[in-house]
């Protein structure tokens, strides 16, 4: 499945830089969710499972955890893709808290 | 007793859950471009090189040494993408590699202009490589420059609203088409299964493989975030953007037959860069579409 939470790999001299890029997939470390200014919450009693929003998300910050679509609020940037085309329309867009 | 009953369904996956693309990359909101690349990798898995040229790509990915995705990338100069995926496939081929897959991915600016000639060369020289372009309409990275795919009418900061635009776009497809290779095809970010039954009819051919996607871009064409793939989709609708295959330069097939186009207003009215626009342009630009359509469902390429 997807990657998991990386550390960010911090190199003290550029002598010790790796000649080509070694860690694949390690930009993990860079949270996004700090760009949002709303933030998607799912109803899961309107949910019909579609996919819709999973297949869409940009990031791709929507997981799927025992069938069910969760986002993963440490990536997700808010961009609205998930509500407006969720077909159910049980993804609404919250004005995000901090 | 419902709610029981809808725990049980399953959820529906139309495209492979294996992502190869992870999280924390550095696109904007609501970028089209990522979307293109999640939907590639999806369909050619992990044994296949990129080559990427400056675009709006080299920044999402991420500053070296880090990366965001689980598969090699190669960063080289704007205009050789597909000379170094040339280069890329000669020498894992040397190494007896024949498997893994060389993608040159590039955006508009580094096929339509600076990327040509090297694109024309690896196309003549049929390599066998697979040549992505992702098209936002001008150049992104550097601050909406107007490049050769972007259409007639439209703003960018170097085709202000008092000059806008007064060209039509490049057809790269019909170029690509002139030059005979194997497998050409257009895809669009709304249209992820067709993209991915496309990717993978691609990974078994052998020759230069070109793919036009449509991807679009909020910051650039001053839409909405959450409007990318509603405006993917119109295009796509209003015959815009069609979808199509050409194979050997010859048998062109039309994926998406529409029986009634929509109009291009709405599609139009959702960006900020045609705001300027008035009827007399709108209907240019409508003009333009039912032209290249006519000619497409003729069996015409261009």
């Amino acid at each position: 499945m997807r990657p998991k939470k990386a550390k960010k790999i911090v190199f003290k001299s550029a002598e010790e830089m790796p000649v080509m890029i070694c860690s694949v997939g390690h930009q993990t470390h860079n949270l996004t969710g700090a760009w949002r200014n709303i933030r998607p919450e799912i109803d899961r009693s309107k949910c019909i499972k579609c996919g819709i929003c999973w297949k869409f998300c940009p990031e791709p910050s929507i997981e799927v955890v025992d069938e069910w679509p969760v986002v993963d609020y440490d990536y997700c940037k808010g961009c609205g893709i998930c509500a407006e085309e969720c077909p159910a329309k049980c993804i609404v867009m919250v004005e995000e808290q901090r | 007793m419902s709610q029981e009953v809808k725990k049980e369904k399953k959820f529906t996956m139309t495209l492979p859950a294996d992502e190869l693309m992870a999280c924390g990359h550095l696109a904007c909101q609501g970028c089209g471009a990522t979307l293109a690349m999640r939907y590639m990798l999806k369909a050619l898995g992990k044994q296949t090189v990129l080559c990427i040229p400056a675009c709006c790509w080299a920044v999402i990915d991420g500053p070296y040494p880090y990366s965001s995705m689980d598969v090699p990338i190669y960063h080289c100069a704007f205009e050789t993408a597909a000379s170094t995926a040339t280069g890329v496939k000669a020498g894992l081929e040397m190494t007896g590699d024949a498997e893994t897959t060389v993608v040159a991915w590039a955006g508009d600016g580094g096929t339509f202009d600076i990327g040509i000639q090297a694109l024309s060369g690896a196309a003549e020289r049929n390599e066998d490589i697979i040549y992505v372009c992702y098209d936002n309409e001008a150049y992104m990275n550097t601050g909406i420059q107007r490049s050769s795919a972007t259409p007639y009418g439209a703003w960018t900061t170097t085709t202000p609203v008092k000059h806008f635009k007064n060209r039509p776009k490049k057809d790269i497809v019909a170029i690509m088409a002139a030059h005979r290779i194997p497998y050409i095809a257009t895809a669009s970010i709304s249209h992820p299964e067709d993209f991915f039954k496309k990717m993978k009819k691609a990974k078994d051919i052998k020759g230069t493989r070109f793919f036009h996607v449509y991807a679009p871009c909020p910051t650039g064409w001053k839409s909405r975030p959450d409007d990318t793939i509603k405006l993917a989709r119109m295009a796509v609708q209003n015959g815009y953007f069609p979808l199509l295959e050409i194979e050997n330069g010859e048998k062109t097939t039309l994926n998406l037959k529409l029986k009634d186009r929509k109009p291009v207003d709405d599609y139009l009215r959702l960006q900020g860069r045609f705001r300027h626009l008035g009827p007399e342009q709108i209907a240019v630009i409508q003009a333009e579409i039912d032209a290249r359509w006519e000619r497409l469902t003729k069996g015409c390429v261009a």
